[in-house]
């Protein structure tokens, strides 16, 4: 490793909450020489974001670092007497990238105003040699029409347009290191792979070290030489990509990689680790990964120290490593048989669905703007098959599902749910149907009343169905669904807060199955869920459509997670279907050129820009599972 | 830009029309105007030649005609009272309102803005404590009694300022801290409550992550986003001191502008008079909103979409 610009040291920040004290990072250390690439991987919570913005003095009350240092090149940049140096390093040496391009932008100036200012504080250029440097830098991250652009304000901008531009500010005055916190979580497919492949030809040509704090190891395998992994506010382990990604040693990593979805293999059971990280406001006084590990033994009851490997490969804080590939699992495992093959009538028939939005008029009494959410879309769906529905923002995909629901108007076009058309049925007949058509929502944290408990969110559909009235009966039935989706009992007598993101997405899916339907539209079910956890949620929906024969609408823009629970897949782009057909077909010979660019945009470990991964595909079967 | 302007003064006439119609309306609903106008001891006589003075013996729609058109050219008739035009006497008084309001709401934000930012950058904090509790106290005070406070304090036992009337700056200071002070306390809590949001805002993180120095992220940024709901309660704070406080302000320090005329009129059953006050009134609000209108599309360049 090169003499490191970055050193992080024996850093520990913690939050006083009204519950207690969480310790979100506890001892990290590590450093990045010039032009490195880190990338700091780990489930939401694990503190790897706290630990960038602990670099950067953004640790903001209730937070507080309360112990280790942070230095640039030899300089600490940590505390009251540190204000001014880090002020002056942060935004010129050190620059940051954050997830969110929608609120990251000051609303009310103008793009080019906000790079410049970077570049008046910074290199104290003139206003006008600032704006000029500006428009460069926007066209420079491959922003059209940059002259014309400067001037326009954020709301002007689409959400990757507006994470280029906080590139090309971060970039602005040609900083030495660039830490990007999950910049692409939340933009489309096509639109991640464009900005990764710009940051990668960033970093190529201005030399730049980068940081990147992500939870999706595809990234990480696109960008970065070098990975570190945290777990529970440490690092567990870091190394080479190489060696990280394909023979990981502590057996969280190892779950993280085969956890992640991939693009080369069809209805294959994801690896998941179960259980749930363990809660920081506890001391911390065994193995943190412990509890979920396959490979603990009694000597895990004292933590491990972070220590070298033995062969520079990196560190390593586990007492019993993972000595197998952790891919070789994929190959011995079970693949579902796929229901393609099934010649039943369908379940679900829609016939040249549009569904039209007026957007506006051209003077009072002029033509009408329609918005063609959804155009002319025909499918089918048979009993037991999951039909995989792709695409991205704003293709029409939600809207699709809830027309078939008849949550949105239909314009025109027939919807046939068993055999009976339902886009001309009445009120009473509607909520009758809606007992066979479940919905699961993609944000678990939004979709559940907080002030309601896991007892009456599950039983409510009962009861607003007039099914079941009685207690007694009703606390059995919310009690034998909870254990169908695998929540404990006593789940039932709290409130939402009390579970994490994978707990409460277990909840909606018990809430859609009370009413026992038939079919299920899943809306981008997992999306909001950690990789890990994703897993969990994926699987569960397979068990249980095996167990209660449940039909799928699974709306996704993940290609990779479709690809592992849908028998067939529709493209959605621009609210048409432009391609419909059995997954293996689509996946490995798409006839369209826009799906060949959905399936090419997904960042995968095997396809690795540096070329560093060994077996590409072709998984050893030397030995059994590893978690 | 243009075109804004033009929808706003559409909107602005609409309001100026209604009032002339409430106005209007409202005075023929309050009963006989001749007899409120007029002493108990005059003749049916004398009534009937102010009936038809006024006009008010017409057909009533002739009668809003009449109104509307006098109205349109600034013609209110004439003061019962002070027997000569009421649009003479709305010129004399109107500056002295408008220089009292004005300074009022000028000390109002001068001292609600930085109190509500310090406040803001450390809630729960000392300073934060104290402008919390000062606020509670300006808000629960009358204002009249606040006004006779005042006098006591700084006109007869400190003998620093004049009691009342109007003359130099000095008679300025106390009628305008009195309309201004409940007014800034109300400000300074929403001052501080957007600027607490908008300091917890991601942008802010990222310009702090810039290394952009606090008074630009905090003077610059922050108070720019904060600006436009604290513009709205300033706006709404103007309005309200034109609109009602100055009445009662004004009798207290016997501060000549057009709230103690309306006061007076009131007193001398001066009808013409007080309507006209009550027009004028309603058109300086109308007036005040659209330049807010305005100032807030200068301020945030979202508000053009939502104005279409």
């Amino acid at each position: 490793m090169s003499e490191p610009l970055l050193t992080v040291e024996g850093l520990e920040v913690e939050f006083l909450t009204r519950r207690g004290r969480v310790q979100a990072v506890r001892n990290v250390s590590f450093g990045l020489g010039p032009g490195q690439a880190l990338g700091l991987v780990g489930e939401s919570g694990c503190g790897k974001s706290v630990t960038s913005q602990a670099i950067m003095g953004l640790v903001q009350l209730p937070g507080r670092i309360v112990g280790g240092d942070v230095r640039w090149k030899g300089r600490s940049l940590i505390g009251p007497d540190a204000a001014d140096y880090r002020r002056e390093v942060c935004g010129r040496d050190i620059a940051m990238v954050f997830q969110d391009p929608m609120t990251s932008l000051d609303p009310l100036f103008a793009v080019g105003d906000q790079i410049a200012e970077v570049l008046v504080r910074h290199r104290g250029l003139s206003q006008a040699a600032a704006r000029a440097r500006a428009i460069e830098l926007l066209d420079m991250v491959h922003i059209s029409e940059p002259q014309k652009r400067v001037d326009q304000f954020p709301h002007e901008f689409s959400g990757g347009m507006r994470q280029r531009v906080l590139i090309a500010m971060a970039l602005a005055s040609e900083p030495e290191l660039l830490i990007a916190d999950e910049p692409t979580t939340a933009l489309d497919v096509t639109v991640q792979a464009s900005l990764l492949d710009l940051i990668a030809e960033l970093q190529q040509r201005l030399s730049l070290a980068v940081l990147m704090i992500t939870h999706d190891l595809g990234v990480v395998a696109k960008l970065c030489r070098d990975v570190a992994v945290m777990y529970a506010g440490e690092i567990v382990e870091d190394g080479p990509a190489s060696r990280m990604l394909h023979t990981p040693s502590h057996p969280y990593t190892a779950g993280l990689v085969a956890a992640t979805p991939t693009l080369a293999l069809t209805r294959h059971r994801l690896e998941t680790i179960d259980g749930q990280p363990p809660d920081l406001r506890l001391p911390r006084t065994q193995c943190s990964f412990r509890p979920r590990c396959a490979n603990a033994t009694e000597i895990c009851s004292v933590a491990p120290d972070l220590l070298p490997l033995g062969d520079g490969k990196g560190r390593l804080a586990c007492h019993n490593p993972v000595k197998t590939q952790a891919r070789a699992a994929i190959a011995s495992d079970a693949v579902h048989e796929a229901h393609t093959a099934s010649f039943d009538a369908p379940l679900l028939s829609v016939n040249n669905l549009s569904v039209h939005y007026p957007i506006g008029r051209h003077g009072l009494f002029g033509r009408r703007d329609v918005l063609k959410a959804v155009d002319d879309v025909s499918f089918d769906i048979r009993p037991g098959e999951t039909l995989g529905l792709v695409g991205e923002s704003g293709s029409g995909k939600t809207t699709t599902g809830r027309a078939v629901l008849r949550a949105v108007p239909v314009t025109s076009g027939s919807i046939v749910f068993d055999g009976q058309e339902i886009t001309v049925l009445g009120r009473e007949p509607l909520r009758r149907l809606r007992r066979d058509m479940q919905i699961i929502f993609q944000d678990p944290y939004s979709s559940l009343n907080p002030r309601m408990t896991v007892q009456d969110i599950v039983a409510e559909p009962l009861i607003v169905h007039g099914l079941e009235t009685e207690p007694g009966r009703l606390r059995d039935r919310v009690a034998h669904l909870l254990e169908l989706v695998g929540l404990p009992a006593d789940a039932a007598e709290r409130h939402p807060h009390a579970f994490s993101g994978g707990q409460r997405q277990r909840v909606g899916i018990a809430r859609a199955l009370t009413l026992e339907p038939r079919f299920i539209i899943a809306d981008e079910p997992v999306s909001a869920l950690d990789v890990s956890i994703r897993a969990q949620v994926v699987n569960l929906m397979q068990d249980l459509q095996s167990q209660l024969g449940l039909t799928y609408l699974f709306i996704a823009h993940d290609l990779a997670v479709v690809r592992h629970i849908a028998d067939r897949v529709a493209i959605m782009k621009s609210g048409k279907i432009i391609e419909i057909g059995p997954v293996e077909d689509i996946y490995s010979s798409p006839s369209q050129a826009y799906t060949r660019a959905l399936l090419e945009a997904v960042p995968e470990i095997a396809d690795n820009a540096y070329g560093v991964t060994g077996s590409n595909g072709a998984p050893s079967s030397l030995d059994a599972p590893v978690v | 830009m243009s075109g804004f302007v033009i929808n706003r003064l559409w909107q602005g006439a609409i309001v100026v029309l209604s009032v002339v119609v409430v106005v209007f309306v409202l005075t023929r609903l309050i009963g006989d105007p001749v007899r409120v106008m007029l002493p108990l001891e005059a003749t049916a006589e004398q009534r009937a030649a102010f009936e038809q003075q006024l006009g008010l013996d017409r057909p009533i729609l002739e009668q809003f005609v009449t109104y509307v058109r006098d109205v349109a050219v600034l013609d209110f008739g004439e003061s019962l009272w002070q027997r000569r035009p009421v649009f003479e006497i709305i010129v004399e008084r109107a500056p002295a309102t408008l220089v009292l309001t004005f300074t009022a709401i000028g000390i109002a934000v001068a001292l609600a803005v930085p109190l509500g930012v310090i406040a803001a950058l450390r809630p729960e904090g000392l300073v934060d404590r104290v402008v919390v509790v000062i606020s509670l106290l300006g808000l629960s005070i009358p204002q009249f009694w606040l006004g006779l406070l005042f006098i006591v304090l700084f006109s007869l036992t400190l003998g620093w300022l004049p009691t009342s009337g109007a003359g130099g700056l000095d008679h300025l200071v106390l009628p305008a801290l009195t309309l201004a002070l409940p007014a800034m306390t109300r400000l300074v809590m929403v001052v501080r409550s957007t600027m607490i949001d908008e300091l917890n805002a991601q942008y802010v993180k990222v310009l702090r992550a810039k290394g952009m120095l606090p008074w630009r992220v905090i003077g610059v940024h922050a108070l720019r986003n904060s600006a436009v709901p604290i513009l709205t309660i300033a706006g709404w704070e103007l309005i309200r001191i034109v609109s009602g406080y100055t009445v009662v302000v004004e009798t207290v320090f016997a501060w000549p502008g057009l709230g103690l005329t309306a006061i007076q009129a009131i007193e001398r059953q001066d009808l013409i008079l007080l309507q006209a006050i009550v027009f004028v009134t309603a058109i300086l609000v109308v007036v005040l909103n659209l330049i807010l209108d305005i100032v807030y599309k200068v301020i945030d360049p979202r508000i053009e979409m939502s104005a279409k």
